[in-house]
């Protein structure tokens, strides 16, 4: 049972994969760890319950990766996401500790699978966890709960008492009422802030009113936003998001990666005014998935209909909403509240732009349109046969890049650049050091349990000394 | 109203069915589930759920529950998704739906109710037929060595009534599996021998009562359920009490031997392992499901879960006991309840919890047929 009249040598704020990683690795080095979880029960760890794989580096296949993934190859994939933008010494360093992790992960219990249908392509990179990142978390949770790990939910921190750099105590709320919970060292691992409308207002005006959260409405970044306030330095672009288009009709909250709708290739996209306004062709997956939530974000009223006709249906995953269907593009504009001249015209003129090709969806074909702007660089095929289909898409948002800085061992650095005395950071809250744009699949929980180890150890061994 | 709602495919005629539909429709999107058993890589060869794609799935479910507690999406998400629960009525259904004939799948209906009745009647009938028959000293007296049972009861008596309901029962399980089969692998045969193998083992093995091999769940989200090994017991239990009777029978025509046979004897030590095994095995399981957590459970088929699960008991203790105490003048009392109970057992086969086991075997050849086939 959690005692809050006792100091903790670890105090975890958050109750993530990296949260937990941390909290294991803590305790399995001999020390005390309360773990306080802002989220109810259910909705414990954040982003992690949605996720389902992890990225790490391995010198040979395993029983369910089908091939070595250097930690070269890792690196310059992390490169090529970020444009090269990334704290290379600590990428290097995280990476080769992934490879442990990878290990270490089913040695707290977490089993892996081959890579889900449709998925070959990650088959060799991404770990799949057995039954998801829940299920990975629940077993994150009851190893914790084996070893003696103190877990409260329902328990968010509201103020961080911070003195030069030194953490003291944490104020939380549990039960409705505030408690003082003393501790040697902290290891905030409480996410981003891809939740809190008003903060992402501040970058993105009034859009971000329409935006929808991929994850818990609990991913507030208010542990980020003390921490900054208390002195610690700011990494990542405090503007960035990483968002995907999703189905306009799925929840504010929470609707996890089902909402996705990967058919952009297949049609065209129309905004509001029901005119294009991007290659929907130019990129294979995943590139042309991750740029599409933003793009959807600058149109008018941040909604867009992907348009494509009955030879597409059944070339992608099956969605969790039916798409929009009828009998003629005119009727479809109706049904979307579209202008239906204009997008009769659009579909028209795209159609006229299509040169003939080779269809292949599995490669960048030579399936384009001519003269038209913007064109459709690949995969273009005339929407010509009934019955037509719309999805209505929307900005998804899954998570913010803005966090703090770390030292290679995961420890805060200040604004003036001396070293935090005894906080850490794990996870989504520091994944801006490495991950400073972009996104690669798994790539995320890898962050998770490479720091939230890290950090969970140095904590440990700060609170010993 | 659920956001998923929407999601109109196919019509379906019952709310059960309807909502495995919504389910499968979002589990499609998610398929994270993939690896835990048979039911969602078979989902995902489908984009579309007829009523027997979904009774296919129902009965391929084994109950595991780890998909429930790995689920993102399972309540209070507002998806609110279920899917153990909402298979396990499904697959409820999917038992009277079937059943042959049509007038008696009312026995599904309040069926642990039906079976206590059928049983207590048939335990009446044999005791009142043996006082009708006889004096009741025979009844109450002390008889032992060879022929012993008979004299209660001639033997082809004994296997005239046993047989007819065995016949009947087998022609009723036969029909309702024919039409099981015929809805959800429409015109297609049952395939080669390489799937029918397949499906012995995986049946036999229970492969997908495991969660993917993390084990299942029964009181709450932790991996500790012995369910698989409980019905191990009964299932092999079940089958070694009905090899005693075969061979017992072999003995009977072919050696000329009757019963009562020594303990040392082959009908006696199968039955006596199948026995214990039968009274291990039911115990666990209801045990088990008196413990197992509430939002798994559909607790409308409580009463037929049971109901099976105690006849299977019943057998086992009534046989043991007339084994142990057939020396003694409570054997002929002993006797009439054993018959009792295994005449209601047999006569109510194929309208009781046991059908599950025919129709998920056959969804496990289905299964096998359609890796098999790839399509």
């Amino acid at each position: 049972m959690a005692d809050l009249t006792r100091q903790y040598d670890v105090l975890i704020v958050g109750g993530g994969n990296a949260a937990l990683c941390a909290a294991i690795a803590a305790r399995r080095d001999g020390a005390s760890v309360l773990v306080l979880e802002g989220a109810p029960k259910f909705y414990r760890g954040g982003n992690t319950r949605h996720t389902r794989n992890i990225r790490c580096a391995h010198d040979s296949a395993t029983e369910t990766l089908t091939g070595p993934y250097s930690e070269e190859e890792l690196f310059e994939d992390l490169l090529r996401v970020t444009g090269g933008t990334t704290d290379e010494p600590l990428a290097r360093h995280m990476i080769r500790e992934s490879k442990e992790v990878l290990v270490w992960l089913t040695e707290q219990g977490v089993r892996y699978q081959p890579s889900l249908g449709g998925t070959l392509t990650l088959g060799r990179t991404n770990a799949f966890f057995l039954g998801g990142g829940r299920a990975m978390l629940n077993t994150l949770y009851r190893t914790a709960e084996e070893l003696g790990i103190d877990v409260l939910y329902d328990t968010p921190v509201t103020a961080l008492q911070i003195d030069n750099g030194m953490f003291l105590s944490a104020t939380a709320t549990h039960k409705g009422k505030p408690q003082q919970v003393s501790a040697r060292t902290l290891v905030a691992a409480a996410g981003g802030f891809e939740s809190n409308i008003k903060w992402m207002t501040e970058y993105w005006g009034n859009a971000a009113e329409n935006f929808l959260i991929r994850g818990t409405p609990y991913n507030r970044g208010t542990v980020l936003k003390m921490l900054l306030d208390a002195g610690v330095q700011e990494t990542g672009d405090p503007t960035q998001c990483h968002a995907v288009a999703i189905d306009a009709r799925a929840p504010k909250y929470d609707g996890g990666i089902i909402t996705r709708l990967d058919c952009v290739v297949f049609g065209i996209v129309v905004n509001k005014n029901a005119v294009r306004f991007y290659d929907e062709g130019e990129d294979i997956w995943p590139k042309r998935y991750a740029i599409w939530g933003r793009l959807v974000a600058q149109q008018p009223d941040q909604i867009a209909y992907i348009i494509f006709d009955a030879s597409s249906l059944n070339l992608f995953m099956p969605s969790l909403f039916p798409p929009i269907a009828a009998d003629n593009i005119r009727e479809l504009a109706g049904k979307l509240g579209l202008d239906a001249d204009v997008l009769d015209k659009t579909v028209q003129d795209f159609n006229v732009g299509v040169r003939p090709g080779t269809f292949n969806h599995n490669d960048l074909d030579d399936c384009r349109t001519e003269g038209l702007t913007p064109p459709k660089s690949h995969w273009a095929r005339k929407i010509e046969t009934a019955p037509f289909y719309a999805y209505p898409v929307r900005p998804g948002i899954t998570f913010t890049y803005l966090g703090v800085r770390v030292d290679l061992e995961t420890r805060m650095v200040m604004k003036d650049g001396t070293l935090a005395a005894n906080m850490f950071a794990a996870g989504e809250i520091m994944a801006g050091n490495v991950l400073t744009k972009g996104y690669a699949a798994g790539i995320g929980m890898t962050i998770g349990s490479v720091s939230g180890r890290m950090a969970g150890r140095g904590a440990a061994k700060n609170a010993r000394n | 109203m659920l956001a998923t709602d929407m999601h109109t495919t196919t019509v379906h005629p019952t709310d059960a069915l309807r909502e495995a539909d919504r389910l499968m429709v979002v589990c499609n999107s998610c398929r994270y589930c993939e690896g835990l058993c048979a039911v969602f890589p078979a989902m995902e060869r489908r984009r579309l759920f007829k009523d027997g794609d979904l009774n296919y799935l129902a009965n391929l479910c084994h109950s595991c529950g780890a998909c429930f507690s790995d689920c993102q999406f399972s309540p209070p998400h507002e998806f609110a998704v279920n899917v153990p629960r909402t298979l396990a009525q499904v697959r409820g259904d999917s038992y009277r739906a079937y059943a042959w004939p049509g007038i008696l799948s009312g026995l599904f209906a309040r069926n642990g109710l039906a079976i206590s009745l059928i049983t207590a009647l048939s335990v009446a009938a044999f005791i009142a037929g043996f006082v009708a028959y006889h004096d009741p000293a025979v009844l109450f007296g002390s008889h032992e060595g060879t022929g012993a049972f008979y004299k209660l009861m001639p033997h082809n008596t004994m296997v005239l009534l046993f047989g007819a309901v065995f016949l009947f029962s087998i022609l009723a399980l036969t029909l309702s599996m024919r039409a099981f089969w015929r809805d959800i692998a429409g015109g297609n045969p049952a395939g080669s021998i390489g799937t029918l193998f397949q499906a012995i083992k995986d049946a036999g093995r229970l492969r997908y009562l495991d969660g993917g091999k993390a084990g299942c769940m029964n009181d709450d989200d932790a991996p500790t359920d012995q369910r698989k090994h409980y019905h191990h017991a009964t299932f092999y239990g079940f089958l070694l009490c009905f090899a005693s009777t075969s061979v017992a029978t072999l003995y009977h025509y072919l050696l000329g031997r009757e019963a009562p046979y020594p303990w040392w004897d082959l009908p006696v030590v199968l039955g006596t392992l199948g026995g214990i095994g039968l009274i291990v095995g039911p115990v666990g399981l209801l045990a088990a499901k008196f413990k197992r957590a509430p939002e798994l459970l559909d607790e409308t088929r409580f009463g037929m879960d049971v109901a099976f699960i105690v006849m299977l008991l019943l057998t086992s203790v009534t046989g043991l006991a007339l084994l142990v105490m057939r020396a003694t003048p409570a054997m002929g009392l002993l006797l009439s309840i054993h018959l009792g109970v295994v005449f209601a057992l047999f006569l109510t086969l194929p309208y009781s919890k046991f059908v599950h086991g025919l129709y998920r075997f056959l969804s496990l050849v289905q299964y096998a047929r359609e890796n098999q086939s790839g399509n």
